[in-house]
């Protein structure tokens, strides 16, 4: 079984045997990943009505929830690791949502797509049009996408919510880690992943 | 029936009689008798026993889930449209039973039957009977099957009850349970609405006392209404907007009298006066009251995950958006208390019109949850 670049790392991430909560899980490939080869016991949160068949015909707990509607059906630190993947960027309230990640997690582990990618800001800065980027390949009026941030954005919000992040990867546009993501992440990095704590208050 | 039986139905079905003899200790602390379960079976159970799926009827349902009785049947059993070969529940790879419970009117003893002390008909003294009940005698059933362990136990409404008290009080004898539209308690609403019901059966004049048998009648107006009033509360005020909306009776004019002017009235009094000719008003008073003593978190100071810690199965709930009855909400309770215990548990939650009555309605997506799970447990179980 492979993984998306993404989603593996994510996985290497993910302790074994632990217990998660993967947010729009889409048809539960990560989750089926993890089963079977760090034997995580996990459930996954969809709302799309083809994809909660998809995730119960793979042998995947999946429960129906609208994510805008919060989360407060999982008891706090009901799991070990909350994972949250290509999603935060389609959520009425992110910030919210994060939050509530953290109470129902000990950890949470987030990815989005950077608009700070040279491609995006191409696009905007010189183009003057709204980036269409292989990650985020809808037009303006017909997008899910509806909260865009750069890592800058993103590491800000950490920042001023008491979220201490433990660990980032930064990847290209071909789901590669170089130096150059490393060097320039915001400028380079087209695929954002964190993995994050609520810091001591 | 159609005048030909369609390929996708299980086609002409006989219905089966097992009596125990033994006492059937009750919830209630009174022993029955003996009694006798009616049942159907559809598919053909395999060598290893392994493929069986119990299925559990709602309140007016019964054993008859699937096919015809006879070539002058009007109607199919109350789930043809998801029971059969190549349907959601595949009777090309499970062997699918469904049993008529105790209370009951369809052929298992209830209250019309005959007390043997007697030699007369139980009428209210039969002893109160409760899910937990029910499902002991299903479990009598499946040891009279051969049957030690079930793929799955599925129900909808007062059938979903069955399926979680199934996964309490057997842990180890079903893999899988099918929760659908289903609550872990009525609310304090739905239990109104149910002694409304008795109140009307009990109150008809022609009630006496539950012996109405012995005075050659039954309390027809009262089980009328209460039929009448379930009907309200099964459907959805837009299913009801959809089917009747205000049209009149045959286009009439009003009549500005008290006779039926609207659609929606001649549909309630069709539905009233037909379900006297076929059920009890006993057998409802009943199992109303089943439903109303239905709570298994009761016995865990009302902690619905603790009532659920010790099964072993795993859960498929599913949900209508316009169920009123049993709403979404009690159905995300369930999975909550499932997902505080550790449990797999799946949850649907299916758009649709038809209030509680979606669960015996062909709803695609519901039909695609419901043939995702039982394919993913077909497979489980090699068959």
């Amino acid at each position: 079984m492979t993984l998306r670049k993404d989603l593996a790392i994510i996985a290497d991430w993910i302790t074994p045997q632990s217990r998660i909560l993967d947010l729009g899980c889409g048809e539960g490939e990560l989750l089926a990943y993890l089963r079977t080869e760090k034997g995580v016991q996990g459930y996954g949160v969809e709302i799309e009505e083809a994809r909660v068949v998809a995730a119960i015909r793979r042998g995947i707990p999946v429960i129906q929830q609208d994510l805008d509607r919060g989360l407060r059906n999982f008891a706090d630190h009901s799991v070990d690791t909350v994972v949250l993947s290509l999603t935060l960027q389609a959520s009425t309230y992110p910030r919210e949502l994060l939050l509530e990640m953290l109470r129902v997690g000990r950890e949470v582990i987030v990815t989005f797509p950077n608009m700070g990618h040279w491609h995006a800001r191409w696009q905007l800065g010189v183009l003057g049009r709204m980036p269409m980027t292989d990650v985020l390949p809808h037009t303006w009026y017909d997008t899910p996408n509806i909260h865009l941030c750069t890592i800058r954005d993103f590491e800000s919000l950490c920042r001023n919510s008491g979220i201490v992040i433990h660990q980032r990867v930064v990847l290209n546009d071909h789901r590669r880690e170089t130096w150059r993501n490393r060097l320039l992440p915001n400028l380079f990095g087209e695929v954002a992943l964190y993995r994050c704590a609520l810091g001591a208050r | 029936m159609p005048a030909e039986i369609p390929a996708d139905s299980v086609g002409l079905v006989i219905p089966q009689t097992v009596t125990f003899s033994a006492p059937l200790e009750l919830e209630c602390g009174r022993d029955l008798p003996g009694y006798t379960l009616t049942y159907e079976t559809y598919g053909t159970l395999n060598a290893q026993r392994s493929n069986a799926i119990l299925l559990c009827h709602a309140l007016s349902g019964d054993h008859h889930a699937a096919g015809y009785h006879s070539k002058d049947d009007r109607k199919p059993g109350w789930w043809e449209h998801l029971l059969g070969p190549g349907k959601a529940m595949d009777t090309e790879r499970f062997f699918f039973i469904c049993a008529n419970f105790i209370g009951s009117c369809k052929g298992s003893t209830g209250p019309a039957s005959i007390n043997p002390e007697t030699g007369t008909p139980w009428g209210l003294d039969f002893p109160m009977v409760t899910v937990r009940d029910w499902v002991k005698t299903q479990a009598d059933l499946a040891d009279h099957l051969g049957i030690a362990q079930w793929a799955a136990v599925v129900g909808g409404s007062l059938g979903g009850m069955q399926v979680m008290q199934w996964t309490m009080d057997y842990p180890e004898r079903l893999r899988h349970a099918v929760v659908i539209a289903a609550a872990s308690k009525l609310t304090a609403q739905n239990i109104a609405f149910n002694e409304v019901c008795r109140q009307a059966i009990m109150t008809d004049p022609d009630f006496h006392g539950g012996r109405y048998y012995a005075h050659a009648t039954k309390p027809r107006r009262g089980l009328s209404l209460a039929r009448m009033i379930g009907h309200i509360t099964y459907l959805s005020d837009d299913a009801m907007r959809t089917k009747f909306g205000r049209d009149t009776r045959g286009g009439k004019a009003f009549s500005f009298g008290f006779d039926v002017d609207f659609e929606v009235e001649s549909y309630l009094r069709y539905q009233g006066s037909s379900f006297v000719e076929r059920f009890d008003a006993n057998s409802y008073l009943y199992i109303t009251k089943a439903l109303d003593y239905f709570d298994p978190a009761n016995a865990f100071g009302g902690n619905l995950a603790e009532a659920f810690a010790s099964t072993q199965a795993g859960f498929l709930v599913i949900s209508f958006s316009s169920d009123w009855r049993f709403s979404p909400e009690r159905s995300r309770e369930i999975v909550q208390a499932l997902y505080t215990c550790n449990q797999d548990v799946s949850y649907a939650e299916i758009e649709a019109e038809h209030g509680h009555d979606s669960f015996l309605m062909p709803i695609p997506q519901y039909v695609a949850v419901l043939s995702a799970y039982l394919g993913r447990v077909a497979e489980e179980m090699g068959v």
